[in-house]
């Protein structure tokens, strides 16, 4: 094992998160304040509470997963799309790294910032709301899984994407929509019949849904069928990027 | 002693259906100077990337120091420092973070002492704390060199090291790469300057269409394909050359002003003096003569264009 290579790639990731400071973590903070500011605060001050959790609380874990899905997701693609734009990946290809160690590097990196961006989320959320984590082992292992498995499926487009537009594509005509439609600003019990069966489809909805369970004890799905989502959204993930590595697809002529 | 590089019925065709190396095997000795020379396109990035893992190869096998490049890349790749071509580099980061990436990248612990080694030989210390985007071209080829050169490997490749690269850097490259040699580091290097494989190489590999159509000792590979010529210019032109002297391999310019001999600088009768003895018989005299020695360059176009 290249534990000195995994630390490089790491160093190197966390180093380039550092100087982009305002990007990386400014701006998705100043982005969710606003979501509460205008959902949280103005409208949510004049609807009822969902569940039995004030409509500000509620949105909470959302708001959380919003960001955090869509961070993983452009820190991670970006992270190695880069060094295929610009030509450096030949170092990392005539390395002897494995492709785990590069993973674990590169999708490493792009997981603690988002684990670190959640955090500091929740912690700004604090500031406009009130509300109590239920079960805070739970909510951290949500919290890590999802990052790690959304840091992986941006892994997996950045290596996919040869064009800035396709490395915009998916975030942007996916996950963004999914999101929203996952039930982050509401219950997918307020929905038509019809639609609730539709959301199904929408791996989303699982995350978020055990996410609000570890916060509040109300959940859309149980909690096994969100954690077994989870886990299986994880394998899949697991198994492209083995299928990438061992084909050389999109890495090596 | 084996080889440091062994090369066996290697060959690459790319997914387009283009053949960028046709099956081909070569040995390096460990610590030579080996100059791949070729034009552009004829498979030496290709040749080169396969063996440091960048490209995967059709059919054939690599091993460096004993070690397969593909099964057991860790051992193959962590003897390996590369030099690519292109100038990429992180623009945003500074030059000693980056050499400094290299190493870790490469398994090998932290050692300031032997990157601030490294930069110091290439004259790079002052700008430890430059970010790469400040430098100029020059500097940022030395950079790739200080970070093939950050993990101490045994193997060098220098794919074109000196392409568009001024007479001094050119200068104080070679002067490197000759350092490097004497503390036992095989070098590689491709380049289609001819001087450069001329002035530094210990063996010469011809590649050309993917194929590689010689490998030769520098001085043997001179020697050998090297013709010597003695030039005559004439005091009165000629019309032909006259009868006594059609044993002998002359040309006559066009203008009847010089007369060109050609012969073989190895063998031990070259033949100059009975001709110029022949030459006072018939009553021809010449004013000025010189001989010459094809160089590289001449050889390896003459390699190039048989073949083509």
């Amino acid at each position: 094992m290249n534990i000195h290579g995994i630390r490089a790639i790491y160093l190197f990731e966390m180093a380039r998160t550092r100087r982009t400071l305002l990007q990386s973590i400014v701006s998705p903070v100043i982005s969710t304040s606003l979501y509460f500011v205008v959902f949280g605060a103005a409208i949510g001050s004049h609807m009822n509470g969902i569940d039995g959790v004030s409509y500000g609380a509620f949105i909470v874990p959302g708001l959380v997963m919003l960001s955090l899905l869509t961070q993983s997701i452009s820190n991670a693609s970006f992270g190695i799309y880069f060094p295929k734009f610009v030509g450096t990946i030949y170092e990392i290809l005539s390395a002897p790294v494995s492709a785990f160690e590069i993973v674990a590097g590169y999708v490493g990196a792009a997981a603690s910032k988002s684990i670190i961006l959640g955090t500091i989320i929740l912690v700004t959320a604090r500031l406009f709301v009130s509300f109590d984590i239920a079960h805070p082992l739970w909510m951290l292992a949500f919290l890590v899984l999802t990052s790690l498995t959304f840091s992986l499926f941006g892994f997996i487009i950045g290596i996919w994407a040869d064009n800035f537009e396709k490395l915009q594509l998916v975030p942007l005509l996916i996950v963004t929509p999914l999101t929203f439609l996952g039930g982050s600003f509401y219950s997918i019990h307020m929905l038509p019949p019809l639609w609730q069966k539709v959301t199904l489809f929408n791996p989303v909805v699982y995350l978020i849904s055990g996410f609000r369970w570890s916060f509040y004890g109300v959940s859309d799905v149980s909690l096994g069928v969100s954690v077994g989502m989870t886990l299986m959204f994880l394998t899949v993930c697991l198994a492209l990027v083995w299928w990438i590595f061992r084909s050389g697809y999109r890495l090596k002529a | 002693m084996p080889p440091i590089i062994e090369v066996r019925q290697l060959s690459k065709v790319y997914a387009s259906g283009f053949q960028a190396l046709k099956p081909l095997d070569l040995q390096i000795d460990k610590g030579e100077i080996f100059a791949l020379l070729g034009p552009n396109g004829a498979g030496k990035t290709t040749l080169i990337s396969i063996i440091c893992g960048i490209v995967n190869p059709s059919s054939g096998t690599v091993l460096a120091d004993g070690h397969d490049v593909v099964r057991d890349y860790r051992a193959a790749r962590a003897r390996i420092g590369l030099v690519p071509q292109e100038l990429t580099t992180d623009a945003f980061e500074t030059v000693w973070n980056t050499v400094s990436f290299s190493r870790g990248l490469f398994g090998k612990a932290p050692n300031p002492a032997h990157i601030e080694k490294v930069l110091r030989d290439l004259s790079l210390w002052s700008k430890k704390d430059n970010k790469l985007i400040t430098l100029s071209g020059g500097m940022k080829r030395r950079v790739m060199i200080a970070k093939a050169l950050s993990h101490e490997p045994q193997i060098l490749f220098l794919d074109e090291p000196t392409a568009g690269v001024d007479v001094e850097l050119r200068r104080d490259m070679w002067q490197m790469v000759r350092g490097l040699r004497e503390t036992g580091v095989t070098i590689i290097l491709t380049t289609h300057y001819i001087d450069e494989a001329e002035e530094m190489a210990d063996r010469i590999g011809v590649i050309n269409k993917g194929e590689l159509i010689l490998v030769e000792d520098k001085a043997e590979l001179m020697n050998k394909l090297g013709r010597k010529q003695l030039s005559l210019q004439l005091q009165h032109p000629l019309r032909a050359i006259p009868p006594a002297l059609q044993a002998y391999a002359l040309e006559l310019s066009a203008d009847g002003c010089q007369l060109v001999y050609s012969f073989d600088a190895q063998s031990e009768q070259t033949g100059i003096d009975g001709l110029l003895r022949r030459l006072a018989e018939a009553g021809v005299d010449f004013k000025d003569l010189k001989t010459s020695q094809s160089s590289l360059e001449d050889i390896f176009v003459n390699l190039v264009r048989e073949r083509a």
